[in-house]
């Protein structure tokens, strides 16, 4: 019993120390999303690029797919943008939502680096990225097909996310009716 | 140049603080302005984690800022506007955490580690007192009865 009680206190210390390599090693960045389970809330988007159509929430239902949120002023999206374009390659569904800035800006980005996306609408106020508790560019939400949100991917879809990650998770909504 | 250093220090006198809260996205009811501000101060900013949306000069920020305005002038009272924007950036927008089940280790468990901590102390210092308090051994009390003659005898 004494020594147990001797012990206790190392055992606190491990015990906070653990916490604490777990804890620091998080990304602040990656919250929980409100939207999980959830239909996303509802938008109708002017288009990006002009004579284009729009995009709006209730379009996306169907088959599982990806609403990509980004913006020519936004770095990261730089480095996204080329798996994008080969996930459009290999038949993946991504639709685009310009956020916080003029369609022209984000018009000139797609036709300078391509147009991964099925459909696009702008939102130049950002209200509607705000709507589905977008912090910050680039994001990604995995879709269902009943239009339910099922993921929140914060930060870049890099080759090894998409693989790991929303992959895996695309072929389970596939194989759902 | 001595002028030009009175200048000077004058001009960094009259500086004050700049506030990321815009003139143009203040609300002309200084009553609905008083309540932003304040509810402002208690939400986080979702750029620059450890700031609130009332401090910071982020461009999302700035949204949250005018959106709780509009909540506000709409007729919205605080909780529900407050609400608003729990439900689509989560309580982690609350820079003081709610108390429900998922925090209760947050804010109970200093106050429980305290007492634990407490009570341990306690226990301890109470079973030093009672070595000390222990009654002498006959033969203890034999020997100290020696000493105490023998430092009589002096």
């Amino acid at each position: 019993m004494r020594r147990l009680i001797a012990i206790l206190p190392v055992a606190a210390f491990v015990i906070v120390l653990v916490g604490f390599m777990v804890g620091l090693k998080r990304d602040p960045a990656i919250l929980p999303s409100m939207l999980i389970g959830k239909p996303l809330p509802a938008f109708a988007l002017p288009p990006v690029k002009p004579m284009a159509a729009g995009l709006t929430s209730a379009e996306l239902v169907g088959e599982p797919r990806l609403l990509n949120v980004f913006a020519s002023w936004c770095g990261p999206c730089r480095e996204e943008h080329p798996v994008l374009l080969q996930l459009k390659a290999e038949g993946v569904t991504i639709d685009g939502l310009d956020w916080k800035e003029e369609a022209d800006a984000g018009a000139h980005w797609l036709d300078e680096n391509g147009d991964p996306y099925a459909k696009s609408g702008n939102d130049r106020t950002g209200r509607a990225g705000i709507d589905m508790g977008v912090s910050g560019v680039p994001e990604t939400f995995v879709i269902d097909r009943r239009g339910v949100v099922r993921y929140r991917q914060v930060g870049a879809i890099t080759p090894e996310v998409w693989s790991q990650t929303i992959a895996p998770l695309m072929a389970k909504l596939k194989a759902e009716s | 140049m001595k002028r030009l250093i009175l200048i000077a220090a004058a001009a960094l006198a009259l500086a004050g603080p700049t506030l990321a809260v815009t003139p143009d996205e203040q609300l002309k009811d200084p009553r609905l302005e008083a309540r932003a501000r304040a509810l402002s101060q208690e939400l986080r900013c979702l750029v620059c984690q450890n700031q609130s949306i009332d401090d910071s000069a982020a461009p999302l920020a700035h949204d949250l800022r005018v959106i709780l305005r509009e909540r506000l002038a709409a007729g919205d009272s605080d909780k529900q506007a407050v609400d608003y924007l729990v439900a689509r950036y989560g309580d982690f927008v609350l820079l003081k955490p709610p108390f429900q089940p998922d925090t209760w280790a947050l804010w109970l468990g200093p106050a429980a580690i305290l007492l634990l901590a407490g009570a341990g102390a306690a226990l301890y210092m109470r079973g030093r007192a009672r070595v000390g308090d222990a009654p002498l051994s006959a033969a203890d009390e034999a020997e100290a009865a020696r000493l105490m003659a023998a430092d009589k005898g002096d």
